[in-house]
């Protein structure tokens, strides 16, 4: 008797139509994908993404060629010389970082004592050929230049928890 | 000479307005295909080509008609590129007989619906053929699953529309589609109940589409018959395949729920105005509801094993499809349904 019951049973479909319920109910359901290059999901002021070297506002550089961030790179991805300039101070001749070593750690950050390597949340840059991974001083400078704001901003919001 | 030229064109002219429309709906199916399944797998699916995405087929058969055309070492070239055009001439041959409207069939046949079944199944030739002639073992796996799968379920198939044919007493496609008339409760998915499950069951087992896509099988067969075509002798498969899917939800929405006949006919009030009335817009969108079911199919159930969908096949379809034969007979007999 149960077996014809479930044989009945079977035929209504009724486990058929149960699984099509889960699949209208996750076809109804919001999306949780991001249109990416129209919406992104949020940052963090912490975001450790594409170098850059900052200035001060009267627009001397801030490295002194201290080299601490060579030395606590652990993909070993940057390279300075240096040299004395005329008013006695030392600067750095030569900044580059090989971003293809580089694994974003952000300790060159962390160990600069005058906050002039910062990573900013830029994540969106390539290149076009591979000589280009290796950034120099001038380019680093300068995306220090442009993104200055924001690099100030998200320093400012994290300097609370440093 | 004139003459003949104008039967010519005339011709042409009305296999195209079928064929085009087709192909037109066959790539929009496409799309939707991935947007329902993108949906209920909780993504987008494509949206990048155009609003919506909506231009997306059209770049996927672009893409497609550039790519070469490779025949593989060995295999035997004439099969091999014959294959696709006969899967696909009967897909769309059959579509001559599909009466869209009251007055709008190309060929308003008395075997209308036998018409239909014969070249339904004409289309497993490309198939067997494509797979045979591939020289590859999934292809030639793929081939004989789909030729085995057609077979069993063309009988199914075929019992449940002989159901519609007692109740209808007629093989004319147009004609079954009018002795349904009177209101919703006239249409013979009720009498039929089972006979219209297991028709759009087969159906899906027929065009060997999810969970009966054994021939395809990827996880197991790479790509099954059509493992060793690329470019367009792979989208005329494909146009195939979805223009015999559009064809199948079409028959279920001509033999069992009323065609072109509206959901509102007969009811007192609603009945008597424009929504009473029948139209080519009722039939498309019934259509438009078993394509959807098809895909929603693909989206829930997992693939059957292949000695499970023999055995669905064989001792649970075609059983009971030779009872509800009986039991419509009692009805006609009764003069419950049917003139």
């Amino acid at each position: 008797m149960n077996a014809v019951i479930r044989y009945l049973r079977s035929l209504m479909l009724l486990e058929l139509l149960r699984g099509m319920g889960v699949t209208w109910r996750f076809g109804r359901a919001p999306k949780p994908t991001l249109n990416y290059p129209e919406e992104k999901t949020p940052k963090s002021p912490r975001f450790r993404g594409l170098h850059a070297l900052r200035r001060y506002p009267n627009g001397e550089e801030r490295c002194i060629a201290c080299k601490l961030c060579e030395a606590v790179c652990p993909a070993l991805a940057i390279t300075i010389e240096s040299h004395q300039r005329e008013d006695g101070t030392r600067r750095t001749t030569r900044y580059d970082i090989d971003l293809f070593k580089c694994i974003y750690c952000g300790f060159c950050e962390e160990s600069c004592p005058v906050d002039s390597i910062v990573l900013t949340d830029i994540s969106e840059y390539h290149m076009e050929s591979r000589e280009e991974k290796v950034v120099d001083k001038q380019q680093l400078l300068a995306i220090g230049e442009r993104f200055e704001d924001s690099i100030a901003a998200n320093r400012e919001q994290d300097a609370k928890y440093r | 000479m004139m003459e003949q030229l104008g039967v010519l064109a005339w011709t042409w002219a009305k296999i195209m307005m079928i064929v085009f429309p087709i192909t037109i709906a066959v790539a929009y199916f496409t799309y939707f295909e991935r947007k329902v399944l993108g949906y209920m797998h909780s993504r987008r699916g494509p949206n990048r080509v155009g609003p919506l995405g909506l231009l997306q087929p059209f770049a996927d058969v672009f893409k497609m008609l550039f790519k070469e055309i490779i025949v593989p070492t060995n295999a035997s070239r004439f099969l091999f590129l014959l294959a696709p055009v006969l899967a696909l001439a009967p897909a769309l041959t059959a579509w001559a007989v599909i009466p869209f409207d009251d007055w709008l069939v190309l060929a308003d046949i008395d075997a209308g619906l036998l018409f239909v079944l014969a070249l339904t199944s004409m289309g497993v030739y490309g198939i067997l053929i494509g797979g045979w002639a591939s020289n590859s073992k999934y292809a030639l796996l793929g081939g004989l699953r789909a030729a085995a799968q057609t077979v069993s379920y063309e009988i199914a198939m075929g019992f449940a529309l002989v159901g519609v044919v007692v109740l209808a007493g007629t093989l004319n496609l147009s004609a079954i589609v009018h002795a349904q008339s009177g209101s919703i409760f006239s249409w013979f998915w009720l009498p039929l109940l089972p006979l219209f499950v297991i028709y759009f069951i087969s159906g899906v087992a027929e065009t060997n589409r999810a969970p009966f896509d054994v021939a395809e099988g990827e996880s197991e067969i790479v790509a099954g018959f059509h493992t060793e075509y690329s470019g367009s002798a792979f989208a005329v498969f494909f146009l195939a395949e979805y223009a015999n899917m559009i064809l199948i939800s079409a028959l279920a929405a001509l033999l069992f729920l009323g065609g072109w006949l509206s959901p509102f006919q007969g009811i007192p009030v609603i009945g008597d105005t424009f929504l009473g009335a029948g139209g080519i817009h009722w039939f498309l969108l019934k259509t438009a509801v078993f394509c959807f079911l098809y895909l929603w199919f693909r989206a829930t159930f997992p693939r059957y094993r292949y000695d499970q969908i023999m055995r669905l096949g064989w001792k649970v379809f075609i059983p009971i499809t030779i009872v509800w034969i009986m039991v419509a007979g009692v009805f006609r007999v009764l003069g419950w349904y049917g003139s």
